[in-house]
């Protein structure tokens, strides 16, 4: 516990919103779960597990957009592609859960996902071997998105593709995998995907407190996320990364590796994104190909870029507010979703650079010199 | 202080997402789950309307049970995932009697644990692949042998077709029905080398080489067919190449299994006459339920030229079903009217009596019509009687011991008839 | 005759073939407007006068003319009629009955297509018509077309010496026609060992040439890719290439072009033939307006900033699909081919290209070479060149630049408009039309080479070839799955594509 505070005020000496941040997260968590658990399903303070299970998906919302914030917002790399890291974390989580289901599948195959059965498959492919293990499921779900990012960066940033161009190798590679996906051949169980899970762990997907621990596990998760990231990039590494984002020729000149650090920064990006994926799956219940479209991808950078970049709160506080935006205005006026996403688009990258970060700043920066105006006078 | 109101605001926030309880109790509430946006927008937003106009109808005849029905209409955005949630939405949050909805397979599958989870009622109105049957789904849709098998029989034995091109889009509904129907082929003594199989994906637009293909494989002197499982937008362009590449109806006749009025209407109907479709329901065909059921369709949406289309047949089946179902159980309660709907009867549109199976799927007429160029149908063929749906292909080795019966003793959705077991059920 | 036009008009579906097998034995050539009108769907009944009669659409009116004798008939009004319909069988019917016909029609080119008719149909009734027919055949293609139909006869006469038929096969072994090469593969299974060896290498010889065609074929429909490609790229080339803005809109500048097309063609329904003339300035001006709107409104604030363009684009584009499927409503919209562009242009009986497809791989090149000419010879293009080039150095020398980004920026958006035109003849008309070629249209104008339009020309021609002849051994996905993959590797080896713009700034 001792280290724990030291390591929550270690945060805090830099950044200063990440104290803050982790307490006000935590306890929204502890308490919503409390009351769903323990209150009785009348009480007016009751969370029902719909509302939990929102939640859950917006948290891994919000790891997601932080994974994009650091290479867009303090790197300057602009992903349009991050949808793909989150699809394969979750292909992994997946593929666990999918085995999970053993012989209660529909076919009653021991071995075999359903899918697979009916494609007259007589044999587990070897990508799924060894699925069944909860720790190297886990482990591929880190390690494919890694990968995928180092060999892509490494290619892209050592050949100096950057900016625009990069951008759109970023979103052809979501497509590719898009395309790919789709083929009942690949062995991902095509459009449909992954689905009718039942357990994780032992735990059955069903019952409310596994959905609360999920829950709970990707707020902790996202929290600790936070305050890595944050102390990376305060670091002196990560002053590194804001010259690259600012000159990066300048840096090269000076003698910096920059397409390393790229690398690993973009590689660092891609495993949260696939830790949020693999906590997005059994929260939802459902992984297919349709994560990795490309409207996917650029829809996580708008809501890094409504909360302003270059803040790690911003990316947070900005997936959180368009999603439960998502959520209310498909439901009243679905038609006027888009125009409203639309328009958000537009009007931020107009009129808010940065973000609604960006706004709190300026507008506690023009308080500020009023109040010393005033105590002047 | 400051983190006590931000805390205490973001609570607040997280209040309003609570589920209100229902606030009118003599309401029985009928949930809509149908996409409203995105991609599947333009097939299902007719359903929904559907929906609308059968409450809208049963609330003039007084209701149910003495109470109101009232619609939810949610928006699951074409978005598979948020079928699931907008699936807990509804039975938690509004708790509602029943869903009519979605329309992908993939939709279906991403909702249905949330139905047997949550004890969940659903009705779903689209042709399917089968191989499946939850005790918490009716299936109002065609099974593949509700469809396919009866066109290619109609196929072999009227038209004298020898070879087959199955072609489809790269998902589970064409390649399950395309599995089924090779097996059924070969079962009917058509040879490996008269069968080509061909999967594109999804709103694929560049048909040159499939077409020249096709045309290739239909020109070896054995009289050839295009079963088509291609779906939706891929289908304009399809047939627009089978047209400029000289391909007729009388060479080669396609028979598509996802074409339909709705989808003809936002084409040029040219080169498309004398290609077929097979479905449950035709508009064309007269009987007075059609035409009554045409004029309150018009008259609901205040436009004449509406079509309508199977799966809307499917969904108004499917509500007077379960609108008989409630009143005959006496409640709304999911596992009596589930009990109540078995044996259910209603007109079909077509002519005939629709009739709820204890596999949870129907008994329909089925019928093939050939395209005119007023984007209608002309019906050329129909089954005597009614076909009943069959959940477990008999066709593919794994589900030909399966079959359904969701009365006791055996009340299951999986049940192997040989080793007299039930699988792969969660409760 | 009359009674059995009667008949005719008052029969079910199913009784109508014995009737025209009737109505054909008891008739010489002028029953062919009958039939042909009953084969295109357009012949009614006239039940108060036991008559029938064509009907078609002239300018938008329903017209109504005797089938015998063209005599336009005032008097009728659509209640009068009944429409005799025909399903598939019978149009097989009627196609060989015409055919049988038409064997001793005026014109040589009309006969000698009823002889190809009859291959797959002959029967001993048509082989003895073709045999008396052929010693006074003058024409020489009709005479050839017989002569194989009658070698065809011979070669499968088992009875027959094998000489005679080993003749007859050698004849046969200079046509390409699906139904000779289907009854030599019938004959490679003959009795007689010499019919067979025969038959092997007729077969042999017709694949060699068969192969020939088959890959012109391939190379054609690479090229219309292409050229689709080409098409649906090049506005891109100008707008990502010359101002280096990412224009995520673009996709929707081409749907707005094809929505243009579609309102044309409501405004003039009697004119298809010739909306598309009046669609390519409508669509070129709707997306170039929209065009210059969006440089003006968005775009032009965010100078020097291409990834916040990129969003802004981006959502511009969700905004202009709603838009459509607000005022259009989100089902595809119906966009009629003028009856010019149906149809093919028949080589010989295994190759035939489809005329849609090369107008457009004409109008895509007309309208790269146009754009180059504007870009060379024109003001325009000469201000235009300069700011892509250096843009301060062309604003000290005096160039507006502000007026410059405006005008590219509409010239590229008004080119996807008319890309639009044409896309609308190939695929739906519906709000997603633009989404399906954006990431194309990137991945040429990126592996062309930005900023330089012959790379895109070649990267066009080049992928869509790539794509075609990899579609027939990996199938449709995976060729697409591949080109994107191999892109992206290029892209890592070749930062710049194809054709890099040469310049010297440092990055």
């Amino acid at each position: 516990m001792k280290r724990l505070t030291a390591w929550f005020s270690e945060g805090r000496s830099t950044g200063k919103h990440t104290l803050p941040f982790v307490v006000i997260l935590l306890s929204v968590t502890i308490l919503a779960s409390a009351a769903n658990l323990l209150l009785p399903a009348d009480s007016v303070f009751y969370v029902s597990t719909y509302t939990i299970t929102l939640l859950g998906k917006y948290l891994c919302y919000a790891m997601l957009a932080l994974a994009v914030d650091i290479i867009w917002g303090y790197c300057g790399i602009l992903s349009l592609g991050h949808g793909a890291f989150f699809a394969l974390g979750g292909y992994a989580m997946g593929m666990y859960l999918m085995r999970q289901i053993g012989d209660r599948g529909v076919y009653g195959n021991p071995l075999l996902p359903d899918f697979m059965v009916f494609l007259d498959w007589k044999e587990l492919p070897w990508f799924w071997l060894g699925m069944d293990q909860f720790w190297f499921a886990m482990l591929m779900a880190v390690l494919v998105p890694g990968l995928l990012a180092f060999v892509f960066g490494w290619l892209a940033f050592r050949s100096r593709v950057t900016g625009v161009y990069l951008s759109i190798m970023t979103q052809a590679l979501t497509y590719a995998l898009l395309l790919a996906f789709f083929r009942n051949e690949m062995g991902f169980g095509g459009n449909n995907g992954l689905t009718d899970f039942k357990e994780i762990l032992g735990f059955s997907l069903q019952a409310d407190s596994t959905r609360v621990a999920l829950f709970l596990i990707t707020a902790i998760l996202l929290a600790v996320v936070f305050v890595v990231s944050q102390k990376i990039l305060s670091s002196r590494l990560g002053k590194v990364v804001l010259a690259i984002r600012d000159s990066e020729s300048r840096s090269r000149f000076i003698g910096y590796r920059t397409d390393r650090y790229k690398v690993w920064l973009f590689v660092y990006s891609a495993v949260i994104a696939g830790i949020a994926g693999a906590l997005y799956v059994p929260q939802v219940g459902i992984i297919n190909p349709g994560e990795f479209s490309p409207i996917n991808s650029i829809e996580m950078v708008i809501w890094v870029a409504v909360g302003g970049r270059g803040t790690l709160i911003g990316a947070v506080i900005g997936a959180l507010l368009v999603n439960y935006a998502k959520t209310r205005f498909t439901a009243i006026m679905p038609d006027a979703w888009l125009f409203a996403l639309g328009a958000m688009f537009v009007l931020v990258t107009l009129y808010l650079p940065k973000g609604l970060m960006g706004l709190y700043g300026q507008l506690k920066a023009k308080r500020n010199s009023v109040m010393n105006k005033e105590s002047q006078a | 202080m400051k983190i006590k109101t931000l805390t205490s605001a973001i609570v607040l926030s997280g209040a309003t997402l609570i589920a209100l309880p229902s606030l009118a109790a003599d309401t029985i509430k009928v949930g809509v789950l149908h996409s409203l946006s995105g991609t599947m927008a333009i097939s299902e937003t007719t359903l929904k309307d559907t929906v609308l106009m059968m409450v809208d109808e049963q609330n003039k005849k007084g209701g149910l049970l003495g109470k109101k029905v009232e619609a939810v209409v949610v928006d699951p955005a074409s978005n598979w995932p948020l079928f699931a949630e907008k699936g807990r939405e509804l039975l938690t949050k509004d708790k509602v009697d029943v869903i009519f909805g979605s329309w992908t397979s993939v939709s279906r599958k991403s909702v249905l644990p949330v139905l047997e989870e949550l004890n969940g009622l659903m009705f779903y109105p689209v042709q399917y692949e089968g191989e499946e049957s939850s005790k918490n789904v009716f299936y109002t849709g065609a099974a593949p042998n509700q469809q396919a098998i009866p066109a290619v029989d109609y196929l072999m034995n009227d038209l004298g077709v020898e070879r087959f091109v199955l072609a489809g889009t790269d998902y589970v509904y064409p390649r399950t029905t395309n599995k089924i129907l090779e097996a059924y082929l070969k079962a009917k003594g058509v040879a490996a080398k008269d069968i080509m199989i061909n999967y594109t994906p999804f709103g694929h637009s560049d048909w040159q080489s499939i077409v020249s293909d096709i045309n290739k494989f239909g020109s070896e002197g054995m009289k050839t067919a295009v079963v088509s499982t291609i779906n939706g937008d891929a289908n304009v362009p399809f047939y627009k190449e089978l047209g400029n590449q000289g391909i007729s109806s009388e060479d080669i006749p396609v028979v598509a299994f996802s074409v339909g009025e709705e989808e003809l209407s936002g084409l040029d109907t040219k080169p498309l006459v004398g290609h077929l479709a097979a479905w449950n329901y035709f508009q064309s065909v007269e009987t007075p339920e059609n035409e009554a059921f045409i004029k309150a369709w018009h008259a609901y949406t205040k436009n004449s030229d509406r079509v309508t289309n199977d799966p809307m047949e499917a969904t108004y089946i499917g509500f007077k079903m379960w609108a008989n179902a409630v009143t005959k159980a006496g409640t709304t309660d999911v596992d009596a009217v589930e009990q109540a709907m078995i044996g259910q009867t209603t007109p079909n549109l077509t002519g005939g009596v629709a009739v709820m199976n204890k596999n949870h799927h129907l008994s329909k007429p089925v019928l093939i019509g050939e395209i005119q160029d007023n984007g209608q149908f002309e019906v050329v063929w129909e089954t005597d009687g009614v076909v009943a749906g069959d959940a477990w292909s008999d066709f593919l080795p794994g589900s030909k011991d399966l079959i359904s019966d969701w009365t006791a003793p055996i009340k299951c959705g999986n049940y192997n008839t040989k080793t007299k077991s039930c699988s792969g059920q969660n409760y | 005759m009359d009674p059995l036009l009667v008949e005719l008009g008052e029969a079910k579906m199913k009784d109508v073939e014995p009737i025209l097998v009737r109505i054909e034995a008891a008739s010489d050539d002028s029953v062919l407007p009958l039939f042909r009108t009953l084969l295109e769907g357009n012949l009614y009944y006239i039940e108060a006068e036991g008559q029938v009669v064509g009907q078609s659409d002239v300018n938008g009116e329903t017209v109504y003319k005797d089938v015998f004798t063209q005599q336009t008939r005032t008097d009728l009004q659509k209640g009068d009629v009944d429409k005799i319909r025909v399903n598939n069988k019978l149009r097989g019917y009627l196609r060989n009955a015409m055919a049988r016909i038409q064997l001793t029609a005026k014109s040589p080119s009309v006969r000698e297509n009823a002889v190809r008719e009859l291959l797959s149909k002959l029967d001993d009734d048509t082989v003895e018509v073709l045999e008396g027919l052929y010693p006074n055949e003058t024409n020489k293609k009709v005479k050839e077309a017989m002569g194989l139909a009658l070698a065809m006869n011979t070669a499968s006469q088992t009875g027959l010496a094998p000489s005679n038929r080993i003749a007859a096969i050698e004849k046969m072994s200079t046509s390409l026609e699906s139904d000779v090469r289907n009854l030599l593969t019938r004959l490679t299974r003959d009795d007689s060992a010499a019919v067979v060896s025969a038959a092997n290498a007729a077969l042999e010889k017709i694949a060699q040439r068969v192969n020939r065609f088959a890959f012109v074929d391939q190379l054609f429909f690479g090229l219309s890719l292409g050229s689709v490609l080409l098409l649906a790229s090049i506005g891109l080339a100008i707008t990502f290439g010359v101002m280096g803005v990412i224009n995520m809109a673009h996709g929707e500048m081409i749907m707005l072009g094809a929505y243009t097309t579609y309102v044309v063609q409501l405004i003039m329904p009697n004119y298809i033939d010739y909306s598309i003339w009046v669609a390519i300035p409508a669509a070129f001006l709707v997306s170039g307006l929209m065009g210059v709107l969006i440089e003006r409104l968005v775009i032009c604030r965010l100078h020097g900033r291409p990834l916040e363009t990129l969003l802004a684009t981006f959502g511009i584009s969700l905004i202009l699909q709603q838009l459509v499927r607000t005022i259009f409503s989100p089902l595809n919209r119906q966009v009629s081919t003028p009856s010019w562009m149906s149809g093919s242009w028949e080589i010989n009986p295994v190759l035939s290209l489809t005329l849609n497809r090369l107008y457009i791989l004409a109008f895509a090149l007309l309208v790269f070479i146009v754009l180059v000419i504007v870009l060379k010879k024109t003001s325009l293009g000469l201000n235009v060149r300069a700011v892509s080039q250096n843009r301060n150095m062309a604003k000290a020398m005096g160039v507006k630049t502000n007026w410059v980004d405006a005008m590219t920026f509409g010239l590229g958006s008004g080119i996807a408009g008319i890309a639009g035109v044409a896309l609308s003849q190939l695929t739906n008309v519906g709000p997603n039309l633009g989404q399906s070629y954006i990431i194309d249209s990137f991945m040429v104008v990126v592996f062309g080479g930005v900023g330089n339009l012959l790379g895109t020309l070649v990267a066009a021609f080049t992928l869509g070839i790539a794509t075609k002849f990899l579609e027939p051994t990996t199938g449709a996905v995976l060729a697409a799955i591949l080109v994107l993959v191999f892109i992206i590797l290029f892209i890592q080896k070749r930062p710049k594509g194809l054709f890099p713009q040469k310049g010297r700034a440092a990055e």
